[in-house]
């Protein structure tokens, strides 16, 4: 166990009707680090991120944040600090970007927090277009420009831990590289954050650690460095030797 | 037909057309949010009217007990998870039904004149709204919609059932707010249509206000936009769906005594004009609220001319309506499920 | 004999006694419990089991009381000549709802029941010679051989023979192909398409069959009671079927039964009860039904019947035997394409999901079309499949022109699918939903499906598809409901059930996701055993090693496009995939 445990995730079970997805994962997320999570589809991976936000009901296992244990009540967890930016984004697609932002600060609201102001400047600088376009429905935006929101809405809750599950989805590379950087200089300002990625050679290039989860278990977990230089992870995700060595090329 | 009469139809047709614009926007608001297609909005309706009715006849309506029966329970149930529901949610479940149980008593006894009557009226039925969403619809909430749908029709046959109890079987009427009428363009135009149309212009303004300005409106629009969006900014299900019931219920209740001084209200006629408001709503395709204001219109305006030419076939014309709407709904929307 | 086997008759010789046994008043019941259960028992077939919800259903009671009490009053026809009447009435005006309603989906069929469940009431009030809110008095009873029927008991054996013979009939049909595609019907239709099954005639096909069911139900209420007026058939009355259903089981035919004799009996008890309780008159008993329906749905939202059930322990059902193999269909002639796009074109608002795509995929040749989440992949699919149509482009199968054609039509081609979102029935056993894919190869027609003359065709059916479980390597779990699988499993349930169909092209939505490594190697020996067979396979997949090791040739889409396409080898050090695939962030 590493030090200052932020998320930790043990021997977590959950699934749909009959069938059983997750078959006891343990996981770990320390202050200000970055974890990636790979492995190939249908392997659980986004099945996690739902139980671990109460969106699926666990059927095992335990969830502490920040030291306490974590409810299944999704919305108890977000005023926590846990904030997820799902795959499919989940904008509020016939409302203005504003409302979107302003909206994601809505559970620090109802605890009586004020002075959200701060929070949408920030927001910005981090996602210019999205000061231009505050006006606009969100179902308007191109696809870079709603995932900026997503993260824009998931940072107005202020969260300490940050899930984000297939961030680069059907993004250019471009603008991956542009979220992938806003995601590094977040961690550097001290948020930590739990990655799905599809994109393992980026995921673990970003990472501080990962694991490999496959069939609803982690088969292999660690630095992402020792886990990019794992042959094993190497064939399966980041294209065999002779690829990768033209990608570098 | 000659022109006064054309007019009188138009006229008689967009008093209740508004009436049905306030119920379909009840519906509209409580299905984007809670995926309920809220049948019983139409016996909110009618408690509305008999409510006022039997408080202007110094009686207290049964609603009233009704409402403080069910609270009490609520709160009961709740002392299982006090911890969790605190003071607070103690006294929010509490506290409503106990100052119109109060204002009643005070009013019958001490100021029983319409105005304070009806806004306590409006007031019950409104705050059986969020009961109704609490002990019928919030245990299911992730059911298929056509559970939900079975259920409110059932809902509807417990409300009627106790409308029966509670206020008899005849019909009652509420006063008009006004005898005057205004000549416009060589009509008249009754005082008490232009109060329906103002009293509609003015709560459609105060919603647009509340769903576009404050944080609660906008985020129910929000529950309604992507459910799962609003779970995970922390926008809990019950909340909204508890207030889109309160809006809901009390546009009902509203409704209903509005409505009370143009026609009589019993305990069983508001599941027609339920459906009314219904199909408007479904004429702006469960989705649009300025499609489901102007269908509203329309159905109302269909109706006083089926009225005219073919009574008996009235609501058969008004409830065709919606079978074309129907299908084009379901043909704009192509079979494909997989994204 | 043991004491299992003596049972039934037992229980048969009861029950024959039960209208002797019982006092007089609880005959009337019953003969009122047998005629709403045959109204529930349609409603089951409809709402149940092929998910579409009617609150109308005492209309068709109503068409069908109607015509016979007419027939028989005014004009003096023989009720038995008054039944088919009342039945073709019933149908035809259910065939032309039918018209409107096979194309309504979920809730908007509902709430269309509203309107025709309103409306008919109204016109059965005010169409003269019926007889208005009054009704009609003194209809015929039934009588044979100048002897009428007045006896309660005989109309009680009449009422329950009629019942009883009913639930074989919808037994019959739902044990078979049609039963199949009948319960395909619920869970959307797109799957029930992809396999070719017309669904918008079978969902008509069971709103009629259901429709006469109330309309048998009708006629035996017209001449039992001898008067009617229109509040049997309104909106309450239809809706209060639909509580029976839903307290009595929707999803079972017995659950009509049940449900039928727990609201009927419970409303004759309350009745009495509750308005002397209450102090005044009035249908309080709608109350208790009501709130009922809101515990049922929210405690135990499968009903009663499920739970009586359990007490009886049935036996599980029998493996299918050996039969004679189904016909195949031939191999393609000549040397075409299998399937060839080009210039296709699909958006979707202003996204262009899929642009200017074109490639071929030949007979005895796997095709791999890869490309990472969200380029477009699943939307070609849908086009090909005709679960879209595309805005430009052509798309042919075997040489003919299917763009644009639904879903049935390119099926019929001998197009099979899966699901990157598994379809199956989770309820049903991996047998039968492998069984579904066959629809189209049996011929059986209606009648013999509700006679059971269609047995030999059927154990070819599901023989066929016990052979298609043992291709894919399904045996062993071939009576196990297919929701109980793992997910990687269900995939192969799936590729079995396209496999049922025997088709010529198949096209397979991530076959491997979800699968162990040993499981992946015997997917790929399957689609190699098929490709030496002369099939085309275009498949969607993410696994790099499973498509590179086995596709002759991989085409890679990126944002709509086609940006690549080639040898397995070739495409992979393709800088443009690369970028795609492997862009780093640095």
């Amino acid at each position: 166990m590493r030090d200052g445990v932020l998320l930790a995730v043990e021997g977590l079970r959950a699934g749909y009707g009959a069938v059983e997805v997750l078959h006891g994962v343990d996981l770990a997320v320390a202050e200000r680090e970055i974890v990636a999570i790979v492995g190939p589809n249908g392997a659980g991976k986004s099945t996690l991120m739902a139980a671990v936000m109460g969106l699926i009901p666990r059927r095992g296992g335990s969830v502490r944040f920040a030291g306490e244990r974590a409810s299944g009540r999704t919305e108890a967890l977000v005023g926590a600090g846990l904030v997820l930016v799902p795959e499919t984004r989940a904008l509020f697609a016939d409302m203005p970007v504003q409302d979107n932002l302003d909206l994601g600060a809505f559970a620090r609201w109802r605890a009586g927090g004020r002075g959200f102001g701060r929070d949408l400047d920030r927001v910005f600088s981090l996602f210019p277009r999205l000061a231009e376009r505050r006006r606009q429905l969100a179902g308007t935006l191109s696809g870079g420009e709603r995932q900026m929101l997503a993260l824009g809405r998931a940072l107005m809750g202020r969260p300490r831990l940050l899930l984000l599950d297939e961030p680069s989805l059907g993004l250019a590379p471009r603008i991956v590289r542009d979220i992938f950087h806003v995601l590094a200089e977040l961690r550097r300002e001290g948020l930590a954050i739990l990655l799905v990625e599809q994109n393992a050679r980026a995921a673990l290039q970003l990472s501080d650690h990962a694991c490999v989860l496959e069939m609803g278990e982690v088969v292999l977990a660690g630095p992402s460095a020792a886990l990019a230089g794992n042959a094993r992870v190497r064939e399966t995700y980041l294209g065999s030797q002779q690829r990768s060595e033209n990608a570098v090329g | 037909m000659s022109g006064d009469i054309f007019l009188l139809l138009v006229q008689d047709g967009l008093t209740t057309g508004a009436i049905y614009l306030l119920l379909a926007v009840g519906l509209l608001l409580v299905f984007s949010v809670t995926r309920v297609i809220f049948i019983p909005q139409g016996d909110f309706v009618a408690y509305g009217t008999l409510s006022f009715a039997a408080l202007l006849a110094n009686r207290v309506p049964g609603t009233l007990w009704l409402l403080d029966g069910l609270a009490l329970l609520s709160a009961l149930i709740s002392l299982r998870h006090a911890r969790l529901v605190g003071w607070r949610g103690f006294a929010l479940r509490l506290g409503p039904p106990a100052a119109l149980t109060a204002a009643s008593l005070l009013l019958l006894r001490f100021w029983p004149a319409p105005l304070p009557l009806g806004i306590v009226a409006v007031g019950i039925v409104a705050a059986l709204g969020p009961l109704v969403y609490r002990f019928a619809f919030a245990p299911i909430s992730r059911s298929p919609l056509l559970a939900l749908l079975i259920v409110a029709m059932a809902v509807h046959y417990v409300l009627i059932g106790l409308g029966l109890i509670f206020f008899g079987p005849e019909a009652a009427s509420t006063p008009a707010f006004t005898d005057a009428s205004v000549g416009f363009a060589g009509e008249q135009i009754s005082g008490q249509s232009l109060c329906v149309y103002a009293a509609a212009a003015v709560l459609v303004a105060a919603l647009r206000w509340a769903f576009g300005r404050t944080l609660y409106g906008r985020a129910l629009r929000a529950a309604a936009s992507n459910a799962l969006g609003a779970k995970l900014v922390g926008i809990d299900e019950g909340t909204t769906g508890r207030l889109a019931f309160l809006l809901a219920a009390a546009l009902g209740g509203f409704a209903g005594i509005l409505i009370g001084a143009v026609t009589p209200i019993g305990y069983d006629t508001g599941f027609i004009l339920g459906l009314k408001g219904f199909v408007a709503a479904i004429i702006g395709g469960l989705a649009s609220y300025p499609l489901a204001a102007a269908g509203a219109l329309v159905v109302g305006i269909a109706e006083s001319f089926a009225d005219f030419w073919a009574s008996a076939y009235r609501d058969v014309i008004v409830f065709t309506l919606i079978i074309p709407v129907l299908v084009w709904l379901s043909l704009r929307r192509p079979g494909v499920e997989d994204g | 004999m043991s004491a299992r086997k003596l049972l039934p008759p037992l229980l048969a010789v009861i029950a024959l006694a039960i209208p002797y046994l019982v006092p007089a008043y609880a005959l009337t019941l019953l003969a009122y419990v047998g005629m709403a259960a045959l109204v529930a028992l349609g409603l089951v077939l409809l709402t149940g089991i092929a998910g579409q919800t009617s609150f109308g259903q005492a209309a068709f009671v109503g068409i069908a009381a109607y015509t016979s009490a007419y027939l028989a009053k005014v004009q003096g026809v023989s009720p038995f000549l008054g039944l088919p009447a009342g039945l073709l009435g019933t149908g035809v005006v259910a065939w032309l709802l039918g018209l409107i309603t096979s194309r309504l989906s979920g809730h908007y069929l509902a709430l269309a029941s509203v309107a025709w469940g309103i409306s008919f009431p109204y016109l059965f009030a005010t169409i003269g010679p019926l007889g208005g809110f009054n009704g009609m008095a003194d209809i015929p009873t039934l009588s044979a051989f100048g002897h009428r029927l007045t006896d309660p008991h005989a109309w009680l054996y009449l009422i329950w023979a009629v019942l009883l013979a009913s639930v074989w009939l919808a037994r019959n049909l739902l044990d078979g192909r049609r039963g199949r595609a009948i319960r395909a019907l619920a869970g959307g239709r797109t799957m029930a398409d992809s396999l070719g099954i017309d669904t918008a005639r079978l969902s008509r096909t069971v709103f009629v069959l259901a429709a006469l069911a109330a309309g048998l139900s009708g006629w035996l209420f017209a001449h039992y009671q001898l008067f009617i007026n229109p509040s049997p058939f309104s909106l309450d009355a239809g809706i209060e079927y639909l509580f029976m259903v839903i307290v009595g089981g929707v999803a079972w035919l017995w659950g009509a039964v049940v449900g039928a004799g727990v609201v009927v009996v419970l409303r004759d008890q309350l009745n009495d009860l509750l308005p002397r309780l209450i102090g005044q008159p009035g249908n309080y008993e709608t109350i208790v039904f009501a709130i009922v329906v809101i515990v049922v749905l929210q405690r135990a939202p499968a009903g009663l019947w499920p739970m009586l059930r359990r007490l009886a322990s049935p036996a599980p059902p029998a493996r299918p035997g050996v039969a004679v193999a189904l016909p195949h269909r031939g191999a393609p002639a000549g040397s075409a394409p299998a399937l060839e796009l080009s210039g296709v074109t699909r958006r979707f608002g202003g996204l262009v999901a899929a642009s200017g795509i074109g490639f071929a995929v030949y007979p005895g040749e796997i095709v791999a079309l890869i490309g990472p989440n969200g380029a477009g992949k699943t939307t070609v699919f849908n086009l090909i499949s005709g679960a879209l149509a595309p805005d430009e482009g052509r798309i042919q199968v075997f040489g003919a022109d299917v763009a644009g054609l639904p879903a049935r039509d390119v099926a019929r081609r001998g197009v099979a699918r899966t699901f990157q979102h598994v379809r199956l029935l989770p309820e049903r056993s991996v047998l039968e939903n492998i069984a579904l894919g066959a629809h189209e190869r049996g011929r059986s027609g209606l009648l013999a499906a509700l006679l059971r003359l269609d047995r030999a065709e059927e154990r070819r059916l599901l023989a066929e598809a016990a052979r298609q479980a043992a291709r894919v390597g399904l045996a062993a779990r071939l009576m196990e409901p297919a929701g109980s699988l793992p997910l990687g499993q269900q995939r192969i349930v799936e590729i079995a059930r396209a496999l049922a169909a025997d088709p010529r092209l198949l096209l397979l939505d991530e076959p491997a996701a979800g699968l162990r490594l040993q499981e992946k190697a015997q997917l790929a020996v399957l689609l190699q055993g098929l490709r030496a067979e002369g099939m085309a396979v275009l498949l969607v997949e993410h696994d790099m090693d499973f498509v590179m090791n086995l596709a002759d040739r991989v085409v890679v889409m990126d944002f709509g496009q086609t940006i690549a396409e080639g040898l397995p080898a070739v495409v992979q050090s393709d800088e443009a995939v690369l970028e795609a695939y492997l862009g780093g962030i640095e």
